[in-house]
């Protein structure tokens, strides 16, 4: 499994998307500390671009990486090769290095400028969100068998995650805003893994006081440490759940 | 060596294999006939562990292949489109096929066709830029390249040249001389009559007959493969 990994690695190095995507990351990273001499303002920026742009490249690469490496699927699944680890190392390769290119293009520059708390909580944050995204990626990839389709899934479902599951969430707010939603508000924010970051991150901040009341309400249950380790259990979970359903998928697809 | 036994798979509507049953067995060389879409290549694949069956089940040496995977390092497989990493040089997809398999010792391996189809010639070359022939080179040298006891071709001399085509040919008969079981498909019907021990005929995703080729040739009065078959062709 680790010569399968390596193999993914460097064939994912050779195509240098990665590569332009940590330097856009870390170009974008120094150009928001600079802007400003106060680092907590850089990285309340930086938080909107991690929690947009680090999602929407993970899917989309991710996608129309295992795409394009069917014929080296093909290839592999016709040796002596255990069909769950053929998957496995394809979902290592794409998490690691894409893991790395955000370490290195949101996280050094966060080390270098504001390393406390709330920099480590969103260097974590954009690392997850990648993984997380991965394995969603994998799991449209695995279910749809044309190409465009797989890739309009994949669009689909970043757009729900980053915008359509706000409005959703607002709708349901103002249709029901006689009823103490509290709770529910907050089951509801573990149904998006970006809505999770971002309160998790926001918390951090000490901020929260600016959300108003239900920012007094996610601080009450994610500020603990406790809510703080849930919060983190549901967002791997995130990660998990895709990723054991594309698994079941792949190891019984005809190729 | 390798038992099909009730194997049936359907895509969608079609049903690609249709209750297929059928026993391989060591030293035979097998040709797979039938007309296009006649599932020749599923019941490849289904061998392969590609393709799951929807019902049925295939053995080899004994043991039922749906939760076994090792087998695969007694098979050499050359596909009808050898499919390669766009991006990777023969070189690469050689020295990695080796280091999957965990064969890089010199007498574990048989080079002998990176030699005489040219590949050292062109090891350096990107997959992307190769021809549909020098692929299906690369996918011959790689079929023969780990000693496997099972062959299974698909389609093998199909856009090779006259002299490649020799050689490979050439090479299944000594291979079938040390007694390894050999699956072969093809639609040039005179490329297989020194080569084949055996045929099955295919129609419509259903075993039609499964004959030694003497008796195929006494049924049907013809010496010739291609007569042979095309009279049974033209029969059904």
């Amino acid at each position: 499994m680790k010569k399968m990994i390596k193999y993914v690695i460097t064939d994912i190095l050779r195509n240098k998307i990665v590569i332009a995507y940590t330097l856009f990351l870390l170009a974008i990273s120094l150009s928001v500390f600079n802007l400003d001499d106060n680092p907590a303002k850089g990285l309340l920026s930086l938080l909107n671009l991690v929690l947009i742009i680090v999602p929407l490249v993970s899917i989309v690469f991710s996608t129309i990486y295992i795409y394009n490496s069917s014929e080296f699927i093909e290839l592999l699944v016709s040796q002596p090769l255990k069909r769950k680890k053929i998957w496995t190392s394809l979902f290592f390769g794409l998490s690691g290095s894409l893991t790395l290119a955000v370490l290195t293009g949101v996280g050094i520059p966060i080390v270098l400028y504001s390393s406390n708390i709330t920099g480590l909580v969103m260097i974590g944050m954009a690392a997850l969100l990648t993984i997380i995204f991965v394995s969603i990626a994998m799991l449209a990839a695995v279910i749809t068998r044309d190409k465009a389709k797989g890739i309009g899934v994949s669009i689909l479902l970043w757009l729900y995650f980053s915008l359509l599951f706000d409005g959703l969430a607002l709708f349901i707010l103002f249709q029901f805003q006689d009823y103490p939603m509290e709770k529910a508000m907050i089951v509801m924010s573990g149904l998006n893994p970006i809505d999770l970051g971002r309160i998790l991150i926001l918390l951090k901040m000490d901020i929260s006081a600016l959300m108003g009341y239900s920012g007094a309400i996610f601080k009450d249950s994610f500020g603990s440490n406790l809510g703080f380790a849930l919060a983190l259990l549901i967002m791997v979970l995130w990660a998990v759940i895709p990723n054991w359903l594309s698994l079941r998928k792949f190891s019984r697809k005809d190729l | 060596m390798i038992i099909a036994s009730n194997v049936s798979k359907q895509f969608g509507k079609l049903k690609a294999l249709d209750n297929v049953s059928a026993t391989c067995l060591k030293g035979e060389c097998i040709a797979l006939i039938g007309p296009n879409g006649s599932g020749k290549t599923t019941l490849i694949k289904s061998i392969l562990g590609m393709v799951v069956p929807n019902s049925g089940f295939i053995t080899f040496n004994g043991k039922n292949i749906l939760h076994d995977w090792l087998y695969r390092e007694q098979v050499g497989y050359m596909p009808q489109i050898g499919k390669y990493p766009d991006n990777m040089t023969i070189r690469q997809v050689i020295s990695m096929m080796k280091d999957i398999r965990r064969k890089t010792r010199a007498e574990d391996l048989d080079e002998e066709l990176i030699s005489s189809l040219g590949i050292d010639k062109v090891l350096d070359k990107r997959m992307r830029t190769l021809s549909g022939g020098t692929r299906q080179k690369v996918s011959a040298t790689l079929a023969f390249l780990f000693k496997p006891d099972v062959l299974i071709l698909d389609e093998p001399t199909a856009g090779l040249d006259p002299v490649a085509s020799e050689i490979l040919k050439e090479k299944i008969i000594r291979e079938k001389g040390k007694g390894k079981l050999v699956l072969i498909t093809s639609h040039i019907l005179s490329d297989l009559d020194d080569l084949i021990t055996e045929v099955i005929y295919m129609q419509e995703g259903r075993l039609v007959f499964h004959k030694t080729l003497s008796e195929l040739r006494s049924d049907t009065g013809h010496s010739k493969l291609s007569k042979a078959i095309a009279s049974v062709m033209l029969k059904a």
